[in-house]
């Protein structure tokens, strides 16, 4: 043990090198760092948002929401359905998952349902003749019709995966590059943008559903069944931001969608004034917008986004060519943000948001400075207190492994770029004081085997070997607790465990290796008849 | 008298007798983890009970705001919020004086994330140049999971231990450091309870993440009691159980003392310089490191000594795994 192995020597020296190597990009300033060779790391430490503030921001997909939209949809197509084959129906809703309605002639029955088996939603993958849709029947007429589970699943999955490349389409249509939104689990999305400390506008572009829809304006509804509640079938009541009518009875099925649009951009009203939408049609939803315009001159539509409708003009003549614009209440400013949004896509399906951190930059450069003086104090009242109990030699060489050890940690970091936290720089911290347990448990084991009669050699030797099987249990027990935190999710809770992982192998390494290494080269140099601690 | 390398003037050997007052601190640790148990429970509300849920764990929201240059009037943020029915809101300074902490929950039904909204819009209206440097929303959703995570966390942490220290030395040792730890992460929670009705520390994600370290820490210094322990039984293997464990820890006693002040050292800065984030995450810990002490010796110790160990000639089959030892 104390004759000095080579391979040892090469590794310490190895990697205290390459950690110093790692660690100096965050010691140099932004312009030296840049001038560097292009063989040299440039990495510095990657500081989480609570350091270098930012937003943090979690989304859940709202996979019921989609649910019923698909289903009020369908609803409509058994309307049609029923309304063709001169079946007579009631009780047609969307409840609990599942469509429900009541045939009135209990000889319809059958009729009703292999009419809705046949028509109603889309084959099912991978088994031949199943479809996504289940319709079942009771005995006393009715019939219930609900997604396979498995089918919906799938399906809800996709739209996760839609929405994040919308999302995607929207952030860089902005311009903004460094925004990534990532899939968590089964259907939660995370946003981080570094240095957003204001993410209102962010939130704005990301979590509106952004659905366009022109739907007719139903007139024939009366105002006093309206105030009553009482919306005719196949009709719904849209609130109205207008500002002519509080809201407006439209028919619910949808002449245009928005993903038949295949431009928009801002523009200005001459007449009128103020900020409009400017949008372009695809061929299909040209024709269709050019039909029902000719068809319904003198009566109105609505431009709905979310559920709300926006303008509600009356048509004054066919609109052919397939171009438009939405007057509205826009501002510039907002009328761009439609724009965007327009043009990058509705989501396809709604999202909340979960949970959102933000930091300002000033807070997290306020910690940056607290976690480091709080580091620079901590180590140095470890430091000065090792040098007092085992005096300059020992102490020092305790040092010294400390030192290698920060090296490493702080290299190992900026090379991995995982990301470092305010309760990181605690862990890190805290992994460096206790680092220094290691050597301790060296020098006791050393004392107690020159104190049970072994000669100065052998007590050194069986120092290592002996205090190895201790350190290697005592660390271990610390990677099952940072596992764990890991597994606990919360950004900085995962960095506080990262920290104190990689601490745990370079204390490891460097109290084991180094002190060995130093203390070899000690003894081979000095040549002591006496153990300077005991 | 050279006392410098101090460690030449401690004491080389201490034959205090541990197991002796074992009975006393066992009956005195198990009345305090009664008592912190009562107290972290009581009142039985869900989730946290005793303790004061940070919004982590109960939902909710934590606006930072600063008003500066203008010091923060609390007054006045309370009774802009106070109309906006959203129940309970905690407004506390924080920091200096130009700036404040303001903590409510979402009202049953509404949006999370629209109430912090709201919020943050009548503050700006009532306070006029406000600033948010710090926002953290989180819905019930996320809530709830992060809570049973959390707690789910806490039990794989014990469980693992438990299961580490079987493999490695006897069941016994497992249930002794597992006794102790179950002491520790007990006392802590206690700790929590009681700070928190100070309002110095909430039961957050990072409190969890603290109660995680301390069981590392507190295995560490039973693992390093127990593998000396272990060895003195091969030693001496005439010598009665209580005296082994007595000699054993007083052979470790330099060792746990100075690494315990290393590790006090550093939490102590931690918590007067390391700002009021880190504040409760070092308390806590500095707390953990000193019960965690106390426990291997009091705790763990005495729980083997009542189960008792096997011995004699059968060292190698009592001893699955031996730590590496010298040719």
């Amino acid at each position: 043990m104390m004759n000095l192995a080579r391979w040892k020597v090469v590794l310490v020296i190895l990697a205290t090198v390459i950690g110093l190597l790692f660690t100096l990009p965050n010691m140099l300033p932004a312009k030296v760092r840049d001038s560097l060779p292009a063989f040299m790391p440039k990495n510095t430490l990657h500081l989480g948002l609570d350091l270098q503030g930012g937003s943090y921001l979690l989304y859940s997909v709202d996979t019921v929401a989609l649910r019923n939209e698909r289903l009020t949809n369908m609803a409509e197509d058994v309307r049609t359905t029923f309304h063709d084959k001169q079946i007579n129906f009631t009780d047609l809703a969307v409840n609990n998952g599942e469509i429900g309605m009541r045939v009135t002639d209990p000889a319809q029955l059958n009729e009703a349902t292999n009419a809705l088996r046949s028509t109603l939603g889309a084959p099912l993958a991978g088994t031949p003749g199943g479809r996504d849709v289940s319709v079942t029947t009771t005995p006393d007429q009715r019939i219930r019709v609900a997604f396979v589970p498995e089918a919906f699943d799938a399906e809800a999955s996709k739209a996760v995966e839609q929405n994040i490349e919308v999302i995607r389409r929207r952030i860089d249509q902005t311009g903004t590059k460094e925004i990534n939104p990532v899939r968590q689990g089964k259907d939660r999305i995370v946003i981080e943008a570094p240095g957003e400390s204001d993410p209102e506008k962010l939130k704005n572009l990301i979590g509106q559903t952004a659905k366009l829809t022109f739907q007719m304006v139903d007139d024939q509804a009366a105002p006093e069944d309206v105030a009553a509640g009482r919306i005719p079938p196949g009709d719904e009541l849209l609130p109205s931001t207008d500002g002519f009518a509080p809201a407006y009875v439209v028919k619910k099925r949808s002449v245009v969608t928005g993903e038949m649009l295949t431009d928009a951009h801002p523009g200005f009203d001459q007449q009128g004034g103020g900020s409009v939408v400017e949008f372009r049609f695809n061929g299909v939803g040209a024709r269709r917008f050019g039909d029902t315009t000719r068809q319904n001159v003198g009566k109105r539509f609505a431009i709905v986004l979310d559920k709300k409708v926006i303008s509600a003009p009356v048509i004054e003549g066919p609109i052919p060519g397939g171009q438009g614009r939405i007057t509205g209440h826009f501002t510039p400013e907002s009328a761009n943000e439609l724009s965007v949004l327009l043009r990058a896509g509705a989501l396809p399906a709604p999202m909340k948001v979960e949970q959102q951190r933000t930091v300002g930059a000033e807070l997290g450069a306020d910690a940056v400075k607290a976690g480091t003086l709080s580091a620079v104090v901590g180590l140095a009242a470890t430091m000065v207190f090792m040098l007092v109990i085992y005096g300059g030699l020992f102490g020092g060489i305790s040092l010294i492994a400390l030192a290698v050890n920060a090296v490493m940690i702080i290299g190992l970091m900026s090379l991995t770029q995982a990301t470092l936290t305010l309760p990181g720089i605690a862990g890190l911290i805290l992994t460096l004081a206790v680092a220094v347990d290691a050597n301790v448990l060296i020098y006791e084991r050393m004392r107690d085997e020159l104190r049970s009669g072994k000669n100065l050699i052998s007590s050194m030797e069986a120092g290592f070997t002996r205090a190895w099987g201790t350190i290697f249990d005592a660390n271990m027990t610390h990677i099952f607790s940072a596992l764990i935190m890991f597994n606990l999710g919360s950004g900085p809770v995962k960095g506080f465990a990262w920290t104190l992982s990689i601490g745990v192998l370079t204390t490891v390494f460097s109290a084991v290796l180094v002190t060995q290494v130093l203390l070899a080269w000690w003894f081979r140099t000095v040549r002591p008849k006496i153990l300077p601690i005991a | 008298m050279k006392i410098w390398p101090l460690i030449k003037v401690l004491p080389v050997r201490t034959h205090f007798r541990f197991v002796r007052l074992a009975r006393v601190f066992s009956s005195i640790s198990v009345v305090a983890v009664i008592a912190s148990v009562v107290l972290a429970a009581y009142p039985f509300t869900p989730p946290c009970g005793g303790l004061v849920c940070g919004i982590d764990f109960k939902g909710g929201s934590v606006l930072e705001i600063s008003t500066a240059p203008q010091p923060a009037d609390l007054g006045k943020v309370r009774s802009s919020l106070s109309g906006m029915g959203i129940g309970d809101v905690q407004v506390q300074g924080f920091g200096g004086p130009s700036s404040a902490i303001v903590r409510f929950q979402t009202p049953a039904g509404a949006d999370a994330n629209a109430t912090a909204e709201r919020v943050k819009a009548r503050l700006t209206q009532t306070l006029g140049a406000v600033h948010f440097s710090r926002t953290e929303v989180v819905g019930p959703k996320i809530s709830s999971e992060l809570f049973s995570k959390g707690l789910v966390g806490l039990g794989l942490a014990i469980l693992a231990m438990l299961l580490y220290i079987w493999f490695r030395f006897e069941l016994q040792f497992g249930l002794g450091a597992v006794a102790a730890l179950f002491h520790d992460v007990f006392l802590t929670f206690g700790l929590i309870a009681i700070m928190g009705r100070f309002g110095k520390i909430e039961f957050d994600l990072t409190a969890v993440a603290a109660i995680l370290t301390i069981i590392g820490y507190s295995m560490n210094d039973t693992v390093v009691v127990f593998d000396r322990f272990r060895e003195n039984l091969r030693k001496y293997k005439r010598m009665p159980l209580g005296e082994v464990i007595d000699m054993s820890i007083n052979e470790m006693l330099t060792r746990t003392i100075i690494t315990s002040m290393t590790a006090v050292l550093a939490l102590v800065a931690l918590a007067v310089f390391g700002g009021p984030t880190l504040y409760g995450l070092s308390i806590i810990m500095l707390f953990g490191i000193a019960i965690g002490t106390y426990s291997s010796i009091y705790i763990a110790a005495p729980v083997i000594m009542l189960w008792g160990v096997k011995r004699g000639g059968e060292d190698e089959e009592a001893a699955p795994l031996k730590p590496a030892t010298v040719r």
